[in-house]
């Protein structure tokens, strides 16, 4: 056997060998490319899902955002007061990469874009175990890097004093606080409430939030059912029958992507949204998908003024315009956030006080950046929080309604509620904000 | 005590790999570093293939590695990597002598069924676990090597990881050519054959067992240092199969086969991820696909050649 075998695979260990000398001399080529690449152009990593369950609702349209507002920044197409071209007069050259792959993998390719394809700041992030990962390497790094979406409230607890890292997003407590204060607005009287989660990190986090609030600001609701059934599980009948038998009035999720129109279509067709009102955190980013699948009357959000809750202003005008052109559809809340973060970069990257036509220092970006507020497609951002390194922004919920004339989902008594309303001070943690009644909070 | 060919070799890639880090940029210094500590993991489930049994829940020791650094360092304290890699060596010993009295009864698809299960059950366990992050996960202290913190984390761990790599390397080159490695081979081949020899396969395998863990456990702990996180994902099945996977593309050949395969593996991907952002996995898959059907023994083919060919 073995006599034969090595005659005949001669050939084959030779082509095989001949393939691996070229695959290496390649990657030599690849890693010249790349070294090469400090061409006087302002190289902007830019890291979201390419794959996996967050892809579709988060990632894809947080990439095409990205697209169309480099590729209109560098042609110097955006309303003032970002009407100059690229960043600080200098073209942007982005570099995409995929965020699947966990934490470990996502430090290495931190790395990797900083020292390997030397970007000159770094944008992304959605999962929160890759921004507390991240973190302390862009620390160690000294890479300016915004994060534009996860939500976890230990990232500056754990990154007491950061320097380079900033958050563009809101926290995630910021949410569940938002969806009680629009409760206790909105429907005063309810008392059963129950949820549903995904059973890991955001689910547990989220419900913790709500529920702690809840007993703040309406002590009388009881949690009558809570469900966590496993993440991408798809299928609810069982959830949902448990939580219809319970007779809940609201129910609280936050679920995302596919497992929440999952949910929403199931939960419609049993019944359980006639008699009980859905509220989800994260609603908005499948508006344009519910169409008739989802009753009038269901409270969505979009994790702050981002997608459909975004104010109307010059900025937001020309950005919904050029992403419906490009892409067919309206920018749900992920791609308002990337935007967010590109402008609120390319403001401090110019008040950084650089020569217009360099790349500023991440030094002096970052001294720009902290406590700086921006105009946004957002309305108007303040990095209030951490030493000036999180953002702070009013956050709104309203009722989802199909316009089946139109054959589009629209908003209907939308209620935004200031930042300094749902966001905890500095040096306090969510928890024992939420816990302490929201001393200091200034709602409108 | 006289060194084979094997041996001087690893001293002298161990040598050229620790020159090399004084000259590489930092990013493959860190690859290299992870490669090699994902190799350790990989040792562990080479060396009971070797044995005949394919564990799809290494997972479950290099998370226990990754979360006794992490969890050292956050609730006792301690700053010594030394003594951190210890305690996940430690702990991951304890439970393989437990787990490995219940799984060396079993062979084949049960073992890797029921290893993987291990594994899912120790994921599960740390997702509900809210004091530990859950899914997010935490962050692992900052440490120095025998007292914290590091001046120079990342060349530290490069070294340790090296000299960690090169030691264990040494050790199961010695192992897998003593007669409990040999009656490892033997018992994948005839279990019936080696207890009509007087010996127990049973307990050889658990020895096996034990020792693989142990060595995966230390790889674990070396990637968390490294990367400064550790979630659940380190048990999930998705890792431990990658673990799998890349120990068929080094092939059980040589002790050097592993570490290789870890390396190729980092490479291809990185460099996938950087120019096909959007369809690495098909690279990747495609690369992995061309050298299983030209390389069915692994990588390590293409360097054992002469040596088989004066043989047969």
């Amino acid at each position: 056997m073995k006599t034969v075998s090595t005659h005949a695979t001669t050939f084959a260990r030779r082509l095989s060998a001949g393939v691996a000398a070229l695959a290496i001399t390649a990657s030599a080529l690849a890693a010249g490319t790349a070294q090469a690449a400090e061409n006087g152009k302002f190289r902007l990593g830019i890291v979201t899902f390419l794959s996996g369950p967050a892809a579709g609702p988060f990632g894809v349209p947080s990439a095409n955002a990205a697209k169309v507002v480099v590729d209109a920044l560098n042609a110097g197409k955006l309303p003032a007061p970002y009407n100059t071209i690229g960043i600080n007069g200098v073209e942007i050259e982005p570099v995409l990469i995929d965020e699947a792959g966990g934490a470990t993998k996502q430090v290495e390719e931190f790395r990797n874009l900083v020292e390997r394809q030397k970007v000159d700041a770094v944008v992304g992030y959605i999962s929160s175990g890759d921004c507390l990962a991240i973190a302390p390497v862009a620390e160690e790094l000294k890479t300016l890097t915004v994060f534009y979406d996860c939500g976890t409230s230990r990232l500056f607890v754990d990154n007491k004093n950061p320097q380079y890292v900033f958050r563009t997003g809101l926290d995630a407590a910021v949410d569940n606080i938002g969806a009680v204060r629009y409760l206790a607005a909105t429907h005063p009287d309810v008392t059963r409430i129950a949820g549903i989660q995904q059973n890991y990190a955001w689910g547990q986090d989220s419900w913790n939030d709500f529920t702690q609030s809840l007993k703040q600001v309406m002590p009388k609701t009881q949690m009558v059912q809570e469900q966590f059934p496993k993440v991408f599980q798809g299928q609810y009948g069982a959830e949902i029958s448990a939580l219809s038998v319970a007779r809940p009035q609201v129910v609280h999720s936050s679920f995302w992507g596919g497992d929440m129109e999952a949910f929403v279509l199931q939960a419609n067709a049993r019944g359980l949204l006639d008699d009980a009102i859905a509220l989800l955190t994260c609603g908005e980013s499948a508006i344009d998908r519910y169409k008739d699948q989802a009753p009038n009357g269901m409270i969505i959000g979009a994790r702050g003024p981002f997608g459909a809750f975004a104010p109307e202003n010059e900025l937001n005008t020309w950005f919904k315009t050029t992403y419906s052109g490009a892409f067919t559809m309206a920018p749900t809340y992920p791609a308002t956030k990337m935007a967010h973060a590109i402008l609120g970069l390319k403001y401090a990257a110019e008040k950084a006080g650089a020569k217009p036509g360099s790349v500023p220092a991440s030094d002096a970006i970052a001294k720009a950046f902290a406590g700086a507020t921006f105009p946004s497609v957002s309305g108007t951002a303040t990095m209030a929080r951490a030493n000036g390194h999180q953002n702070v922004q009013e956050i709104g919920y309203g009722e989802y309604v199909y316009d089946s004339k139109a054959e589009k989902g629209t908003l209907r008594n939308v209620k935004t509620f200031s930042g300094d309303c749902v966001t905890p001070p500095d040096g306090t943690t969510s928890d024992e904000w939420i816990k302490a009644d929201f001393p200091g909070a200034k709602c409108n | 005590m006289r060194f084979d060919k094997t041996e001087i070799a690893l001293l002298g890639v161990g040598v050229a790999l620790a020159i090399s880090g004084l000259l590489a940029p930092g990013w493959l210094i860190f690859l290299l570093t992870v490669a090699l500590a994902k190799g350790l993991v990989v040792q562990g489930v080479v060396m009971q293939m070797r044995a005949g049994m394919v564990s799809f829940g290494q997972g479950l020791f290099y998370c226990v590695g990754g979360y006794a650094v992490g969890m050292g360092g956050q609730f006792l304290g301690v700053s010594s990597a030394v003594l951190l890699l210890v305690l996940g060596v430690a702990a991951a010993a304890v439970l393989a002598m437990v787990l490995g009295l219940l799984l060396t009864r079993y062979r084949e698809i049960f073992f890797a069924m029921l290893s993987l299960a291990f594994s899912m059950i120790l994921y599960g366990v740390l997702v509900k676990g809210q004091a530990l992050g859950s899914t997010d996960g935490f962050n692992v202290h900052s440490w120095g090597l025998f007292s914290g913190p590091a001046s120079n984390p990342t060349m530290t761990i490069f070294y340790l990881t090296l000299a960690c790599a090169a030691v264990v390397a040494f050790f199961l080159h010695r192992y897998t050519r003593s007669g409990v490695g040999v009656v490892c081979e033997a018992t994948r081949e005839n279990e019936v054959r080696v207890e009509y020899l007087g010996l127990s396969p049973r307990w050889i395998l658990y020895a096996n067992y034990v020792v693989a863990a142990v060595v995966s456990a230390l790889g674990g702990g070396l990637t968390a240092l490294a990367a400064g996180h550790v979630d659940p994902e380190m048990a999930y099945w998705t890792t431990s199969g990658e673990f799998v996977f890349i120990a068929i593309l080094g092939g059980t050949g040589s002790v050097f086969a592993p570490f290789l395969a870890a390396l190729v593996f980092a490479l291809v991907r990185t460099y996938a991820i950087e120019l096909v952002p959007n369809g690495w996995q098909m690279i990747l898959g495609i690369t992995l696909l061309v050298i299983i059907v030209f390389l069915p023994k692994g990588l390590w083919s293409l360097f054992s050649r002469k040596k088989e060919g004066a043989h047969s």
